[in-house]
């Protein structure tokens, strides 16, 4: 969408804090991922050390 | 023109965190999960196999995650025809919250993100698996097939089977028999499921140019149709009784509600419903079909989730093998 408006032309202050909202959501997501990959990590290591005793 | 573009522009810069959640179609994401999650619970019954509850509970996010992305896809590729039929219209690609292009990156990524977490979580046939759902919901039925033919709901259908097998494969590693019974069982019951909408918006389909059978061959055909299908899904549905893990609750459940369905493809193939003479009773007929197909649907996998995931299985002997 963003070639449907000129990008020189500033952003409304609605505008902006619609961005805000997105990239803030973006972060929580980001490490949401994050968050699920060192769980992962954690239980499969956690499970293998029985097996490594 | 321009004013257009520009309120667009600033409809899209409003689009909130429940844009995204509607590109996602949450309500197929349920139905996936939980089907998924059936399939995961009766694996573990039958097998004794068993899986790390955050593991577990991580696959079935990738599970969800992977239903997101595939309807994220499917409202990229769709919005055109949303944007013409009324059912549709609302959704956040047509509506203008959430740019076209934008809606692909984030099936794509979505993807990515689910499989990956599927691969790390269980095992490498479960991301296969949930890999190839994406592929055939997005790509197959959604580009290739639902334009192009009449028939794009049976094969389509594939798709939104998987995810039980899926369940299965995150604890076993591998599929067998009984998930592809559950593949079966929503493989035959998502054409009359699907049909009975369409004998609705029989018009809205005709206006979007899409091949659906009541536009292709006649609603009296898709009448038919439903019938022939509800037949051969009630008979799906009790071979989880001869396959031995659908146990007595199952079996009274799935006699039940498969007689009700039945004489409901009954009521329906008799009526008028889908024409343009059709009274409102014979719209109702049609519209009640569909609502008693997901709760159809929902009974059959909750029992069996009941039986396996609550240790009230009680299998009938001499049938079971």
């Amino acid at each position: 969408m963003s070639e449907d408006k000129d990008s020189d032309q500033p952003l409304s202050k609605a505008e902006l804090a619609a961005r805000n909202r997105r990239n803030i959501w973006l972060g929580f997501a980001l490490a949401g991922f994050v968050i699920l990959v060192l769980l992962i990590t954690v239980v499969r290591l956690a499970n293998g050390i029985p097996e490594r005793m | 023109m321009t004013s257009r573009l520009e309120a667009e522009s600033v409809q899209t810069a409003h689009a909130g965190a429940w844009a995204y959640v509607q590109l996602m179609k949450p309500r197929i994401m349920l139905l996936v999960v939980f089907t998924a999650l059936v399939g995961l619970v009766i694996a573990q019954s039958i097998t004794g196999l068993t899986i790390d509850i955050i593991l577990a509970s991580i696959a079935l996010l990738a599970v969800a995650l992977g239903s997101g992305a595939a309807g994220a896809i499917n409202m990229w590729y769709d919005s055109d025809i949303d944007r013409l039929m009324h059912r549709t219209s609302a959704r956040p690609v047509p509506a203008g919250l959430i740019p076209r292009e934008e809606a692909l990156s984030f099936g794509i990524i979505l993807s990515g993100v689910s499989v990956l977490l599927m691969w790390m979580s269980s095992n490498f046939v479960a991301a296969v698996l949930l890999a190839l759902s994406i592929f055939y919901y997005g790509v197959v039925y959604t580009i290739w097939l639902k334009r192009r033919t009449p028939h794009n709901i049976v094969i389509g259908g594939g798709a939104g089977a998987l995810p039980p097998v899926i369940g299965w494969a995150i604890i076993t590693g591998s599929v067998s028999l009984e998930a592809w019974i559950l593949f079966a069982v929503i493989f035959f019951w998502t054409p009359p499921h699907f049909w009975a909408l369409s004998l609705l918006a029989k018009n809205e389909y005709m206006l979007a140019k899409v091949p659906m059978l009541p536009v292709a061959h006649g609603v009296s055909n898709t009448r038919m149709q439903i019938l022939v299908y509800s037949v051969i899904l009630v008979m799906i549905s009790s071979l989880p009784v001869f396959a031995g893990f659908g146990g007595v609750l199952y079996a009274l459940t799935s006699l039940a509600t498969g007689l009700v369905f039945l004489w409901m493809t009954v009521d329906l193939k008799f009526s008028q419903a889908g024409s343009e003479t059709a009274s409102s009773r014979d719209r109702l007929k049609a519209m009640r079909l569909f609502g008693f197909s997901i709760l159809y649907l929902f009974l059959l996998f909750a029992v069996l989730l009941i039986e396996h995931g609550f240790g009230v299985f009680y299998p009938f002997q001499g049938i079971s093998p």
